[in-house]
């Protein structure tokens, strides 16, 4: 009984069906544990978490200046911002927005460099549904790739206070 | 016919204990209760299901926000009750209950006396006023800050110092039962070997201790930063130290509920493990691999590389899942192999049909296993698997993943285990046995539609912890698919079932408890009775006899398997269509 003491010849092997499944669930681990080195070297989705410290204020300074040269347009009095393709590219998070909308060329490849000024945020694209977490104090650089064109959304989804749900941006991607 | 079975399991162990009088034997199992340990699972399990009520409230306030159609509360108001509910729930009811099951395994199951009485009442007077303080704290709208706090989000200093005395007096309580394993080895109140049960409860033990110090370690200085004694918290620091505490806290719970499994498994029909060195293995495991497992909540986060991820997810984790796997085929085979002694021997699965449903301990019990391990087992190896985190981190797949672990696993485990404890350690007979009998498939039942919800409506990106999915007056205007919405009613709906399912424990409990007719002096009134539709799953072969039949076992861990395969390959080719991304 689990709940008595054991026979003292407890400490024996186990019998087939419990060996059998053993065995199984270990390769299956086995499995999923080769699956994630796997597709960092042959998958084209990994979060390699590439991040420096960064200040804050140093931060808003390099989105001003970036988006001062980099300049396209407006939406909604936000400045449109396009950088070469493989350039850096700057996103600013605060309660509650993000700064400024970027635009940017189908299939080619940016440095997206984002930090917050002030708490933690969830940078989300929506509806494609990519999320990575944004600190403070550290600049997040995600190496990206827009393989579809459209519009989409950024929502913050870290809670950062009251007005959490009015924290929304945009990402334009052109063919 | 036979009724329960536990009285047919009369203790065998030595009578020699080293409770100096303080001991009654069970009426009904035979099991010596030693009464100074008995005050204290009563209490423990009293806050406990306060704790619950609490949290429950919250609870359905706050799905019933989060479904868009109904959207109850007023944004302040939802963020402090979801602060308030996860704490409540995940903390200090869960905490309460476990320290509750390491009493009753630390003195009945060894027949040892608790070790000290000052030391139990210390325990639960910390946890007590910790709780009542974070409580206050959050309700006065100085801490909206959820229950991980991520810095620099501030709450009162109340709040850490609530959290910090809660953990204090866990530990004290911890202490206190290896303390009593201690004394039990020194008196010999047992020969050989601990049972099973309190195997698992030591390693959850275990694990408790290592966990409480990095809590700790992450939130002493936090309280003094909020305090402005300490002047900066690094953010990156932050989270991985506060996720060895909050995750290192889930194996804790998953420990205790496994080993409540195994006892109920003895309680409802007498069941004993197949093989009790792959049961300790798992446990063991357990122990040794689950401590880095603070890797899943950072696997988006900057600062942290992807070798460091992917080791502390995949070498690490594996291995827990490997235990848990392993409990997945033991915990039921015990209970084929019972029935099948009893002579349930017709075909793959008469066993279970024949099992005694309406034994509330048994439903429960059986529920959460297959919440457990379909629900939460699976979604919790995906999620936390390092790429394909990235279409999960922070929505509601989160949740929806751990209700089904910690809500309809273990919460659901220890409401089943509560209609023993209520009978046999309060002495009280519940009232109302068809609605204890309907319980936890109202319960169970509730969250696993409330879970189903969520994770879909997660796989369209809704956030979790988030008051407006429809984004409403920002700057860019943003909303979900229909279908997220569809499953937002799905949530509300199983949200609703699940609440009414706790109400209807906590009633039951507290008229039990308070009111109930005392069975001191007798046996508890079994809750199963063997019915006549039964009769046809016996047969008089004598396949049963053999120790290790269990292939109806096989065939159900074969088929989550498969279901597990499907669904993890069918995230990598989602994985696969999104934007690339290093
Ligand atoms: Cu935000």
């Amino acid at each position: 009984m689990s709940i008595h003491q054991p026979p003292a010849d407890w400490f024996k092997a186990p019998d087939s069906t419990e060996r059998l499944w053993v065995g199984l669930a270990l390769i299956w681990c086995l499995v999923m544990f080769i699956a994630m080195p796997y597709w960092y070297f042959y998958g084209k989705q990994n979060s390699v978490g590439e991040g420096y410290l960064v200040e804050p204020m140093e931060f808003s300074q390099r989105v001003s200046k970036f988006v001062e040269t980099n300049k396209v347009g407006e939406l909604k009095g936000i400045p449109i911002v396009e950088a070469a393709p493989g350039g850096d590219v700057y996103l600013q998070a605060m309660m509650w927005s993000w700064f400024p909308v970027i635009q940017m060329r189908k299939d080619q490849t940016y440095r997206l460099h984002i930090s917050s000024l002030d708490l933690q945020h969830g940078f989300s694209i929506q509806p494609l549904n990519m999320n990575f977490q944004i600190l403070p104090g550290y600049d997040h650089v995600l190496t990206i790739t827009p393989t579809s064109a459209g519009e989409f959304s950024i929502v913050c989804n870290e809670f950062c206070g009251i007005g959490h749900h009015l924290m929304t941006g945009r990402i334009l991607v052109v063919e | 016919m036979t009724t329960t079975t536990i009285g047919d399991v009369p203790f065998e162990g030595g009578a020699s204990g080293n409770h100096q009088g303080a001991v009654r034997s069970c009426d009904t199992t035979g099991l010596p209760v030693c009464l100074g340990a008995q005050r204290f699972i009563k209490l423990h399990a009293v806050v406990a299901v306060v704790w619950l009520l609490i949290g429950g409230t919250a609870a359905i306030l706050i799905a019933l926000t989060r479904w868009p159609a109904v959207h109850l509360l007023p944004a302040d108001w939802y963020y402090r009750l979801l602060t308030l509910h996860g704490l409540d729930m995940l903390i200090f009811m869960i905490l309460n209950f476990e320290i509750a099951i390491l009493y009753f395994a630390g003195t009945t199951l060894l027949n040892c006396r608790l070790a000290s009485t000052k030391a139990a009442w210390l325990a639960f007077a910390l946890m007590l006023i910790g709780g009542i303080m974070v409580n206050i704290a959050v309700l006065n709208g100085s801490s909206d800050v959820l229950l991980t706090s991520y810095v620099p989000l501030k709450a009162s200093p109340w709040f850490y110092l609530g959290i910090i005395l809660l953990a204090v007096g866990a530990l004290v309580a911890v202490i206190n039962f290896l303390a009593t394993l201690y004394i039990a080895k020194r008196d010999h109140t047992y020969e050989g070997s601990v049972p099973l049960v309190v195997f698992g409860a030591t390693a959850a033990a275990i694990i408790a201790v290592v966990t409480l110090l990095h809590g700790a370690v992450v939130m002493i200085p936090t309280w003094l930063w909020s305090m402005g004694v300490v002047e900066y918290i690094d953010p990156a620091w932050y989270r991985i130290t506060w996720w060895a505490l909050g995750h290192m806290s889930q194996q804790i719970n998953v420990c205790a509920m496994v080993s409540v499994w195994y006892l109920l498994g003895t309680l409802t029909v007498g069941a004993q493990p197949v093989s009790q060195l792959v049961c300790r293995g798992a446990f063991v495991l357990y122990i040794l691999f689950i401590n880095v497992a603070s890797a899943h909540h950072i696997l988006v986060d900057p600062a942290v590389g992807a070798s460091w991820k992917i080791w502390n997810t995949g070498y690490a984790m594996y291995l827990a899942v490997l235990a848990s796997m392993i409990h997945g085929l033991t915990v039921p085979a015990s209970i084929e192999v019972a029935q099948r002694k009893k002579g349930f021997n017709r075909g793959l699965f008469g066993w279970l049909v024949a099992a005694p449903w309406s034994n509330p301990g048994f439903s429960g019990f059986f529920l959460s296993l297959i919440i457990f391990g379909f629900g939460g087992g699976i979604t919790g190896v995906v999620l936390g698997t390092q790429q394909i985190n990235i279409m999960a981190h922070n929505t509601l797949r989160i949740p929806g993943h751990f209700h089904v672990t910690v809500v309809g696993g273990t919460a659901l485990a220890f409401m089943a285990v509560t209609y023993y404890v209520v009978p046999l350690i309060f002495q009280r007979e519940f009232y109302l046995k068809t609605w204890c009998r309907i319980q936890p498939w109202l319960f169970g039942g509730g969250i696993t539609l409330m879970s189903i919800g969520m994770s879909f409506a997660g796989s369209y990106g809704v956030p979790r912890r988030h008051w407006d999915m429809e984004f409403t007056g920002a700057m860019f205007s943003t909303g979900f698919d229909s279908g997220a919405h569809l499953m937002l009613g799905l949530m509300g709906v199983g949200a609703i079932i699940a609440v009414t399912g706790l109400l209807v424990f906590v009633l039951l409990v507290v008229a039990a408890v308070f009111f109930g007719r005392s069975n001191a002096g007798r046996a508890m009134t079994p809750w199963h009775e063997e019915r006549q539709v039964a009769e046809k799953f016996r047969t008089e072969d004598t396949a049963g006899d053999d120790e290790h039949s269990m292939p109806g076992t096989l065939v159900l861990a074969l088929f989550f398997l498969a279901c597990f395969v499907v669904y993890y390959f069918a995230n990598w080719m989602w994985l696969a269509d999104v934007w690339h991304v290093r």
